[in-house]
Parts: C-alpha cells; sequence; structure tokens
C-alpha cells in the first residue's frame, strides 16, 4: 500500500497541474454548457411543455431541466478530453512512463480515471455556481448528494474514454470519437428532452435513449441533484463503469500490445 | 545483477522482428546493442520494458522474471527512452518527482534521492527550471537522473543520443560510462553509433532480428575499427 498512495498522489496532481497549465480548456468546458442553458434553453423554453415528473415536483422551467443533462455533458467532454490526452502521451511517449512504473497496469488506469473524475466533478461545480448566479437553483441539500452521482457518472465517462483510447491508433482518428461517441451520446438521451417526450415521436428512439448508459447518468445525477436516489440509473451506471473499465483494462493488456504500434 | 535474455522471439503479425534472441548484459559493464535501424532494438527494448509481451523467451531482470514477477523486475529498471519523455510544462524537479512517486517514494527520502541524482548528472542547479527551457542534452541528462533515483540494478537507454549535438552526445555518453564503473550498474545501451562504444564495453550485435555476435569490443573487431567490423557484419548478405 505504501507504493500505491504516492503514485495515486502524483497521478491525480499531475494531471490537476496539466488542466491548471490549460486554461482554455477549463473556459472552454465552462462556456459550452453555459451557452447551452443560457442561449439554448432560453430560445426552447417556450417550445418545451414539461409536466411534472419525478424527481420535481413541480412546474420547472426548461433551463432547470436542462442543467443535469448539461453535468452529464461537462463530464462527457472531459471524459473524452482525458482519452485525447492518452492518446497524446502515448503518441509523445510519456504514456511509456507510466506503464513502466512497477505497479500494476489497472491501477496506472484507476489513478488516471480518478484524476479526470475530479477535474470533470470540479468543471461541475463551477457550472453549477455559474447558473447558481443566474438564478436557476437547486434544493440547498441537493448540491451535496449530487456530489457521489457526479463522481460516478465521472468514472463511468472517464472509463469509457480510457477503453476509447486503447483502441484508437492515432491522434487524429480522435475527430471521429466525436461524430461517433459524444454526440450520439449526448442527443439520443435524456440531457435535453425527457424519455417520455421522445416516446411521444419514436418508440424506437425512446428504446435508444433508455439503453443509452449516458442517459442512466444523467437521471442519476437529476435524482441526485433533487436529494433522491433513483435505483435503476444507479444500478446500470455502476455496470456501464464496470464493464468500460474492463475494456480499458484489457485494451491496455501488454499482451495484447497497444503500445506496440508505435514501437 | 546482469540482465539475461534468453531464447526471446517477436512477431508483428506474420513479420518476424526478433528471433531467438539470447545475450547476458553484465554487471558493472556497459553493454552496446549494437544494431543498424531496423534491426529489432526498439521491440527489443518494448518487451524488455514489458510495454509489450511476447510468449516465447525469458528476460530476467536483476534475477526477477520478467514474465512471473513484473513489478519487481521493473522496480530494478531504469528507462531512457528513445522519445524525449519530460513534462515539458513542469519542473525538472517536478517531473523528477513525479517518477519517484511512480515508485513508490516520497517525502524527505523522495528529494534526497532526487538530488543526489541531478547531483551526478551535474543538473543540481537546474532542477528548479522548467524542462521546457532546457536543451536536448540537458533534458536527456534529466531523463537519465530520473531513471537513477530509484536506485536501480539495470539500467537501459533507448538510442539516448539521437537528435543531440556531438558535445551533448560525447558528455552523456562518458556520464553513462562512468555511472557504470562508480555504481556497479547493468548498462544496457542500444545504439547504431559505433564512437559511443569504448575499446572495453561488451558489443551485442542485433541485426535482421537475430543476435550475430557478442563480445567484448575489441576482442570482436580485432584490427579493424568497431565502425568497419559493424559494417561488414551488418551490410553483408544475412
Amino acid at each position: 500500500m505504501t507504493r500505491y498512495l504516492p503514485a495515486f498522489r502524483a497521478i491525480t496532481t499531475r494531471e490537476a497541474l496539466r488542466f491548471l497549465h490549460q486554461r482554455e480548456r477549463f473556459l472552454a468546458a465552462l462556456v459550452r454548457p453555459l451557452v447551452w442553458l443560457l442561449v439554448f434553453a432560453a430560445g426552447f423554453r417556450a417550445a418545451l411543455g414539461l409536466s411534472i415528473t419525478p424527481p420535481y415536483q413541480t412546474y420547472i422551467t426548461y433551463e432547470t431541466y436542462i442543467v443535469p443533462g448539461l453535468c452529464g455533458m461537462i463530464l462527457l467532454f472531459n471524459g473524452m478530453q482525458s482519452s485525447l490526452s492518452l492518446v497524446y502521451d502515448r503518441e509523445m511517449g510519456s504514456m511509456r512512463l507510466l506503464l513502466t512504473a512497477p505497479l500494476p497496469r489497472w491501477f496506472l488506469l484507476f489513478s488516471k480515471l480518478c484524476a479526470a473524475t475530479f477535474i470533470g466533478v470540479l468543471q461541475c461545480y463551477t457550472f453549477l455556481a455559474v447558473a447558481w448566479a443566474f438564478d436557476i437553483t437547486l434544493p440547498p441539500l441537493g448540491y451535496l448528494t449530487a456530489l457521489p452521482a457526479l463522481i460516478l457518472a465521472g468514472l463511468m465517462l472517464g472509463a469509457l474514454g480510457l477503453a476509447l483510447s486503447s483502441f484508437i491508433k492515432q491522434l487524429e482518428n480522435f475527430a471521429g470519437v466525436m461524430n461517433f461517441v459524444i454526440f450520439p451520446m449526448f442527443f439520443l438521451s435524456s440531457a435535453l428532452y425527457p424519455l417520455w417526450k421522445m416516446a411521444e415521436s419514436s418508440e424506437l428512439l425512446h428504446d435508444i435513449c433508455a439503453a443509452n448508459p449516458f442517459t442512466h447518468a444523467v437521471e442519476l445525477i437529476r435524482f441526485a441533484l433533487y436529494v433522491d436516489i433513483a435505483p435503476w440509473p444507479l444500478l446500470w451506471t455502476v455496470l456501464a463503469t464496470l464493464v468500460f473499465m474492463a475494456l480499458a483494462i484489457w485494451g491496455y493488456d501488454p499482451a495484447r500490445g497497444l503500445v506496440r504500434r508505435k514501437g | 545483477m546482469s540482465l539475461k535474455v534468453s531464447d526471446l522471439s517477436f512477431s508483428y503479425g506474420p513479420k518476424r522482428a526478433l528471433d531467438a534472441v539470447t545475450f547476458e548484459a553484465r554487471s558493472g559493464k556497459f553493454t552496446a546493442l549494437l544494431g543498424p535501424n531496423g534491426a529489432g532494438k526498439s521491440t527489443l527494448f518494448g518487451l524488455l520494458t514489458r510495454l509489450f509481451t511476447s510468449p516465447q523467451g525469458v528476460i530476467e531482470v536483476a534475477g526477477q522474471d520478467l514474465r512471473s514477477a513484473p513489478r519487481a523486475a521493473l522496480a530494478q529498471m531504469g528507462i531512457v527512452f528513445q522519445q524525449q519523455t519530460l513534462d515539458l510544462d513542469l519542473t525538472v524537479r517536478q517531473n523528477l518527482t513525479y517518477f519517484a512517486a511512480l515508485h513508490g517514494l516520497s517525502g524527505r527520502d523522495a528529494r534526497t534521492r532526487i538530488d543526489a541524482a541531478l547531483d551526478r548528472l551535474s543538473m543540481l542547479e537546474r532542477a528548479h527550471e522548467k524542462a521546457r527551457a532546457l536543451n536536448g542534452g540537458h533534458r536527456r541528462r534529466a531523463e537519465i537522473a530520473r531513471a537513477l533515483i530509484h536506485q536501480p540494478k539495470v539500467l537501459l537507454l533507448d538510442e539516448p543520443t539521437v537528435g543531440l549535438d556531438a558535445a551533448a552526445r560525447a558528455a552523456i555518453t562518458t556520464h553513462v560510462h562512468d555511472l557504470t564503473q562508480d555504481h556497479a550498474l547493468t548498462v544496457l545501451w542500444a545504439t547504431h553509433l559505433t564512437d559511443e562504444v569504448l575499446p572495453d564495453d561488451d558489443v551485442v550485435l542485433l541485426h535482421q532480428g537475430r543476435i550475430r555476435a557478442t563480445g567484448p569490443a575489441q576482442d570482436l573487431c580485432g584490427t579493424q575499427t568497431l565502425k568497419d567490423w559493424f559494417l561488414s557484419q551488418t551490410q553483408a548478405p544475412a
């Protein structure tokens, strides 16, 4: 254990430092959801009528509805960003330094994942603070109860990023991830519109959205923000995290030889 | 405490990159892994550092089998990769502290070891500079210092002088030769540049994935220069 703690601390600190060095990344991470919240949501407020469904106990504005989805969006982009930085690390060689440390590979990857999640959660709280300043408020206790949900959702999306990074051969291929992972995952979810609304237009789309792990991560955050637990999304998110993590560990297995591609 | 490789083979799909490679790098000796580009040196380094593994062959690092005890073996190994692996936005000390932590070292112990390693490579006064501010030679020195923090028994260097000017190249080669003797290190230095090898260094000649010769440089080349011997061995039909 004495070997593990310094390594965990070092990996997370390095990721945090790297994030601090990239102020543009922080700004972009914040501006993106705020544009959705303050521009997109304002425009759609009139167009979309929302009925009272759990966890909401009263009519809510559209801005309020999409706050959990935008938290999910932050974590999704952050997960993919950390995946991008892993591919970059591999191309630049610093991944070799990490992978040749005398520690189990799963632990090294898990440490990276925790670091990425920590940064994602930090971004979420910054976003929630700005939203609060614009009078989009949540139950005070919700800010606290959302923490475990944000961490779990962050771990799930970070693990997805890790798994993807082990299959992306080159940095240039990353644009494909944007088109084929981020956008479908985000739009085919309950982030922007409730699933019952989706069912009104297409049963098939509704079913796809319902199977999307991102939907469950968003619902988990939504209920947690209202001091409530959603058992099914919780289970689904935990399962997806485990599957993505197992995929990442398999992808980085030395016998499979990920790094040898850059030989 | 040496590095032993026995019967190591590796293929990229149908292409055989290493074929039954067997050699030993002795303790306290500078062993040059000499081979032209494409000989399989980088593949061998990938296997030695467990970036990937092969089902065939055995690698023993200071008595530890890399397959059955990978972490114990890696803990005995210092590695300098061909690619530059410093985080350029961090200072030299921050880079070394990060590495020390990956080896379970922290606090005062890590600081003492980092100072000693930097001092050994005459880099102590540059500890607070950002890696980006260093020239190629000093970055390399910082990487060698980093590879020594955990006091490994075996030091692997994969073409460490690539991209350096003549003076920096000579300085680093001399430094590592000195380290080998002063600290009874086992050094495996991959290169295709024969002027980095001294007459009493051990040489392992790798060509087209196979070991062609092993032994002290002066014994192998006889009356020829090492460069001529190397060319005669690697330009002849395989």
